[in-house]
Formats: structure tokens, C-alpha cells, sequence
């Protein structure tokens, strides 16, 4: 029996009328974004989106709950925008995509923040009891490409004090049922010869300050099989995969020659196309996917959109979820 | 292969000075004025008396100013400053059966854009572009050229719900620019400027953007001007396959850059008429006359006199109004100095920009 989980991998757009209401507060400019100490009246619309996205997710029938990140004006390179010993410089572009964040330029150590710990507090104290939180960070290799290093000056030093830099804030949260460490550059820019066998270590580094499941999710194509087998290596609970955008065939060939990990997630749901799937049609590529999987079963399978959200307008965002949080209604029997 | 490019003669002004004839124009978009915002917020505004015929008299008196403004720079060839055009990508799917819009999402920080999803076959209904450019062509005394966002950048820049691909839905859309295009030689158009920003991000897609202006090109005849423009980008990774397109002229962003990428274009022989951008649109400062000469002269390395077209670098809709006009108005004298100069043969065409040491 593999047990299916619903979630998502954070990062919702904003509804409407905060988009409308914190740029009229925050203006339209590089220097208006997030910087980490935003004023009373920011916070208290950021509070309301917050509640808004959670309750949604709730309301939907997810098994996973996030904060949604609403605050992320720069995406994944968020945690440092935010952090006091980084610069932010112009605007770049955000992968592939008619998106752009401010380049975060690191200029001093990578000290403790707590930013992100804050936002998932504020998250626990409105589920409750509930014990569905589930925490988004970008994983290290991510966060390292994202970024310009201007202090630390080796790129396998700089890996090393990013993954650290996020252990120490995992240490920070409130207690959460699973971690997703988003991984989208390990697949867009992959990493090299001289770096690539010390992914898995930064990864676990953050692993080990969590008692939470922990998810390595990477999207936007397959991974390259040098970079799946030393991914294994990482003491993770799950690899999340895109079979969405993804070759479907490489990601598959990656997990029947190489194993993967005791669950999987499984990027089912295109978080870049306003058309919405059906609970079948979810239903249907989740059983599909795990019988392309001939050599194991799993006892968890995380059912996801493949990317962020916030690509999306928000009223089909919210449908996507419902559409997830169908599929993982009842629990599924797989052959073995 | 080229298009016929003999049609840049008819743009030529009857008392033109020079014997040579760098045709001067500009990409399209161009700063609206504040009143014409204020008329657009108070047409949106339910509990105002402005109705939309009201904001339609704002539009016409704006595209009447902005279209003399680009008379007064004495450029050769002008445009209505798009003051009709919110966003380039949502003005034509408004007009394009098949298209829905479901709400604005993220660019970067708070700045959106009502991305609109194709959830069903794009038709063609009513002509998108005729009315305005008949308005403009009345106000205008010089030939107006007229801006389309190009089918691959409406449909990279669209989710696309209906069809198979990406690919195949930029077809279709080409079918219809194609259309657009054919009403709009009849009403008398001249010189058409297809603007696929999207190939800049996806390189790549090459290919996709040849065939899309061969559909787009079909039936036009010779005597239209057709030009390409493509901003932002790493020319290197479209060149020389470009030299393949069915267009007159290429139109290029390489001020920003200080010219770094023009020799991408000399190594093979730069086929369609190059429309080079000499001004900044990113910069509030005004470049001098002698500083934009020297610019024009980095496209002399390109193609001959004959074959020059001086431009901006884009639309400048994001300058203050006034650095735009003074751009646009240096960016032309600063063209009729470099063709008497080289009336005078006192530029060397071999060797147009002096050698860094």
C-alpha cells in the first residue's frame, strides 16, 4: 500500500487583492521589495494573505499545509534578499521564465536570520493542532546558483556555508511534518565534476536539523544521471520529480537503474498552465507513473504540481488544489 | 532569404537634403501622458461620469499629439506612440477569439501582467490594428509605420490550454497576424514591424519564428516594408540564421550593450536591412548628437548607407516625455549629419569606427 500524500511545493501568487494592496504600500521599484524589516502595515497584509492561503489549503483538503511564501518577492533566492550580510543587485532573470529577482550578491557570513522561521510560526499558530505544516526552502545547490558570492570566494566553500546557512534556520522552525527542499537549478545548471559529489553532504547537512520527512524536489526536465546518482547519496526520505515538464523517459531510466529513495513525490500538476487537471486525470498519472517504477514500491508518494504556484492567476491556482487534494482521497493499491 | 528591400526609397521625404537617405524611425511604444492615465483610471471607475466614448476622444487626441511630437523630431517615418495599447500582449488577445483572461500574475516584485490562457482555436474576427492606423495615417503628413506583437511572443507569453504546442499555436496566430496584415495594405499600410521579444529568451525557437514570418509574409507584396524586431538578447544564438527570414530589415538593441555584440553581424554578409538601435531607452540621459554619430557609424560596419536604418533601442515608453522627444530629435540630426558626411565621402566605409588601440 503506498499512501498518497497531496501537497504542493509552496510559493502561491498573492491573491488579488493583496497584489493590488502591497504594491499601492510597497510601490513598484527594486528598493520597494522585501527587505526583511517592512513596516506594520506590510506585515498586516502580508498576516491576512497568509491566513487566506492557509485556510484555502485547508479548506481544499490537503494533507500538506505551507505558508505559501507570499512574501517571497524574489522567489527561491528569498532567504538571503533578505539576510543582512547580502546586497541585492539588479534584476536577472528567473530561470527560463518571463520572471525576475533581485540578484542576492553575499558579502559577508552567512550569520543565522530566522526570517523564514517567523513566517512558519505565524503558519503552526494558525493550523493549531493540525499537524499538516509542511516548510519550503530552496535546497543549497539552488540557493548557491541563484546567488553571486562575493566573501566566501570558492564555489565548494560556498555550497557548504549555504547549507549550513539553511541547516541553521531548519533548527529554528516550529515543529513541521515534512520539509520540501526545492532543487530546480540541479536540472537547469547542473552542477560540475568539482562539485557535484558534495550536493549530497549540503543537503544533509539540513536534513540532519529536522525530525521532519524530508523532500529534495527538483523540476523543470530530468535530472542528468551523474547528478541522480550522487543525489542518492543525500540523506533524504524522498526525490521529487516533474513528469510534467520533465523527459519522463530519463527521470524513469533514473530511478529504475539507480533506486530511489523509500517514498517519491510525484510533480503531476503543471503549476505553469491555467488549464485544470481532473481528480482522474491526476488519478490516472499517478497510477501510471508509479507502474513505470517496475523495481520498488513506496510507502509514501507525495502528489504535487511539478513547479511553485505563483506562476498562475489565483483563482486557477486554487483549483489546482483541489484537484490534488482529490486524488489522495483514498489510499491506492500497486503492484509490485 | 531577403525580402525585396528596393522599398525603403518611398519613404525617402520629397525634400530630403542629402543625397544619401538613412531611413529614421522609431520602435513604437512611447511615454503616454499623465492625463491620458488619469482618463483611463476614471473609464474604470464605475462611480465617475467618464464613459469608454470618452476615454475613445482621449486616445484619439493622444495618438494625434504623440504622432506630431514624432513629426516635430522630424523623423522619416512615425507611429501613434501605441497610446492605445496597454500591454503588448494583452491588447491582441483581447481582439483574438479563443483567448480568456483569468487575472493578473507575477513578472517580478509587484508588477504583473493579465497573462491571458488560449483555451480555445484562435480566429480571426475583427481587424485589430485598421481603425488606428486609418486614424493615424489622417493625423500624420509622414508614412506611419505599425507595430504587431509577433504570434511566437503571443503565444510564449499566453498559457496555451487548446493546443498540442506551443509551436502549433504560433502557427495559427501567424495565420492571423498574416490577416491582420493583408487588412491593413489594403487601408494603405507601408511598413509593418513584427515584434517577438520571446525569441531573445528562447533562442533556440529559431526555427519556430522562420516559419511563423513566412506564413506572416505570405500574399504581402514587395512594396510593404516588413521589419523584425528582437530586443534583449544574445544575437549570437540567432545569427546568422536570421539571414534566412523572410523580412526588409532587422531591428536591433545594441546601444545598451555599447555595441559589444555588433560583430556578430560582419562574419557572414548581413543579408536583410539593419535598423540599428542609437539611443539608450534605458537611460534618462540624453545622448548628444556627435555621441548617437558615432553609433550610427557601428552600423556602417554592418551593411552600407543604403542599407541603414537609425532607430531607437527599443520603445521608450519608460522615459520621462521630454527625454524621449530630445532622443528622438538628436537620433535625427545626428542621421542627416552622417549623411552629408558621407555626401562629402568624409567617412571611410571601410573602416567607419576608428580601431581601439
Amino acid at each position: 500500500m503506498t499512501e498518497l500524500v497531496s501537497t504542493t511545493p509552496g510559493l502561491y501568487p498573492l491573491p488579488d487583492w493583496a497584489k493590488q494592496e502591497l504594491s499601492d504600500l510597497k510601490g513598484h521599484q527594486k528598493h520597494d521589495l522585501i527587505s526583511g524589516n517592512e513596516g506594520a502595515d506590510i506585515v498586516a497584509a502580508y498576516d491576512r494573505a497568509r491566513e487566506e492561503v492557509v485556510s484555502e489549503q485547508v479548506d481544499a483538503g490537503l494533507d500538506r499545509v505551507v505558508e505559501g511564501q507570499l512574501r517571497w518577492d524574489d522567489m527561491l533566492a528569498h532567504p538571503l534578499t533578505v539576510h543582512e550580510n547580502v546586497d541585492t543587485g539588479g534584476i536577472v532573470r528567473y530561470y527560463d521564465n518571463n520572471n525576475f529577482y533581485r540578484d542576492p550578491q553575499v558579502r559577508g557570513e552567512l550569520t543565522f536570520s530566522g526570517d523564514v522561521a517567523a513566517e512558519l510560526d505565524a503558519t503552526a499558530d494558525l493550523l493549531g493542532d493540525d499537524e499538516s505544516l509542511q516548510a519550503v526552502l530552496p535546497g543549497p545547490y539552488t540557493l548557491a546558483e541563484l546567488a553571486t558570492d562575493e566573501h566566501y570566494g570558492d564555489e565548494a566553500e560556498f555550497l557548504d556555508a549555504v547549507g549550513d546557512f539553511l541547516a541553521d534556520e531548519v533548527d529554528a522552525f516550529p515543529s513541521h511534518e515534512t520539509l520540501f527542499l526545492l532543487e530546480p537549478s540541479l536540472v537547469f545548471s547542473p552542477p560540475g565534476e568539482d562539485i557535484d559529489a558534495r550536493v549530497p553532504d549540503a543537503i544533509s547537512a539540513i536534513s540532519g536539523a529536522t525530525d521532519a520527512d524530508v523532500v529534495v524536489h527538483t523540476y523543470w526536465g530530468a535530472l542528468e544521471e551523474k547528478v541522480y546518482a550522487h543525489l542518492m547519496d543525500a540523506d533524504v526520505d524522498a526525490l521529487g520529480f516533474d513528469f510534467v515538464a520533465g523527459d519522463r523517459d530519463q527521470t524513469l531510466y533514473n530511478i529504475n537503474e539507480y533506486g530511489t529513495k523509500d517514498d517519491i513525490a510525484l510533480g503531476l500538476v503543471d503549476g505553469q498552465n491555467t488549464l485544470v487537471e481532473s481528480p482522474e486525470t491526476v488519478r490516472e498519472r499517478v497510477d501510471w507513473t508509479l507502474d513505470q517504477v517496475q523495481s520498488q514500491t513506496f510507502d509514501t508518494a507525495y502528489v504535487t504540481s511539478n513547479t511553485e504556484l505563483f506562476y498562475l492567476p489565483e483563482n486557477r491556482a486554487t483549483e489546482k488544489l483541489s484537484a490534488l487534494a482529490a486524488v489522495a482521497d483514498a489510499e491506492v493499491e500497486v503492484e509490485a | 532569404m531577403s525580402r525585396d528591400v528596393e522599398n525603403r526609397e518611398q519613404f525617402r521625404p520629397e525634400n530630403h537634403d542629402n543625397e544619401h537617405f538613412l531611413l529614421t524611425t522609431v520602435v513604437g511604444s512611447y511615454p503616454k501622458p499623465k492625463w491620458l492615465n488619469r482618463a483611463t483610471d476614471l473609464a474604470e471607475d464605475p462611480d465617475s461620469k467618464f464613459t469608454d466614448e470618452h476615454l475613445h476622444e482621449a486616445h484619439d487626441d493622444a495618438c494625434r499629439v504623440i504622432t506630431h511630437e514624432h513629426e516635430r523630431a522630424g523623423l522619416d517615418t512615425v507611429v501613434d506612440g501605441e497610446m492605445r495599447r496597454n500591454e503588448m500582449v494583452e491588447f491582441f488577445a483581447h481582439r483574438i477569439p479563443g483567448y480568456e483572461f483569468n487575472g493578473p500574475v507575477k513578472v517580478w516584485g509587484h508588477n504583473y501582467f493579465d497573462k491571458p490562457s488560449v483555451i480555445d482555436k484562435v480566429e480571426y474576427d475583427e481587424p485589430w490594428l485598421v481603425d488606428e492606423f486609418e486614424f493615424t495615417s489622417n493625423v500624420a503628413s509622414k508614412p506611419v509605420k505599425v507595430p504587431i506583437t509577433g504570434p511566437y511572443t503571443l503565444a510564449s507569453w499566453s498559457f496555451n490550454e487548446h493546443y498540442d504546442s506551443e509551436e502549433e499555436l504560433a502557427y495559427a496566430l501567424a495565420d492571423l497576424v498574416n490577416e491582420e496584415i493583408e487588412q491593413l495594405v489594403e487601408a494603405g499600410a507601408r511598413y509593418i514591424q513584427i515584434d517577438e521579444p520571446a525569441l531573445a529568451t528562447t533562442p533556440d525557437d529559431h526555427a519556430i519564428v522562420g516559419e511563423c514570418l513566412e506564413r506572416i509574409v505570405s500574399g504581402v507584396p514587395d512594396e510593404v516594408r516588413v521589419g523584425l524586431h528582437v530586443c534583449y538578447g544574445d544575437y549570437s544564438r540567432i545569427y546568422p540564421e536570421l539571414n534566412d527570414y523572410p523580412i526588409d530589415e532587422f531591428d536591433v538593441e545594441l546601444c545598451n550593450g555599447g555595441y559589444e555584440q555588433i560583430d556578430v553581424f560582419t562574419e557572414p554578409e548581413f543579408e536583410p536591412d539593419l535598423a540599428l538601435g542609437v539611443v539608450d531607452v534605458h537611460t534618462a540621459e540624453v545622448e548628444t548628437v556627435e555621441e548617437i554619430k558615432e553609433n550610427i557609424k557601428q552600423g556602417l560596419k554592418v551593411v552600407p548607407p543604403e542599407k541603414l536604418t537609425i532607430s531607437p533601442d527599443c520603445g521608450v515608453k519608460l522615459l520621462p516625455r521630454e527625454v524621449a522627444y530630445q532622443k528622438m530629435e538628436n537620433m535625427v540630426t545626428a542621421a542627416r549629419e552622417v549623411e552629408a558626411e558621407l555626401d562629402a565621402g568624409e567617412i571611410d566605409l571601410a573602416a567607419p569606427v576608428p580601431q581601439a588601440d
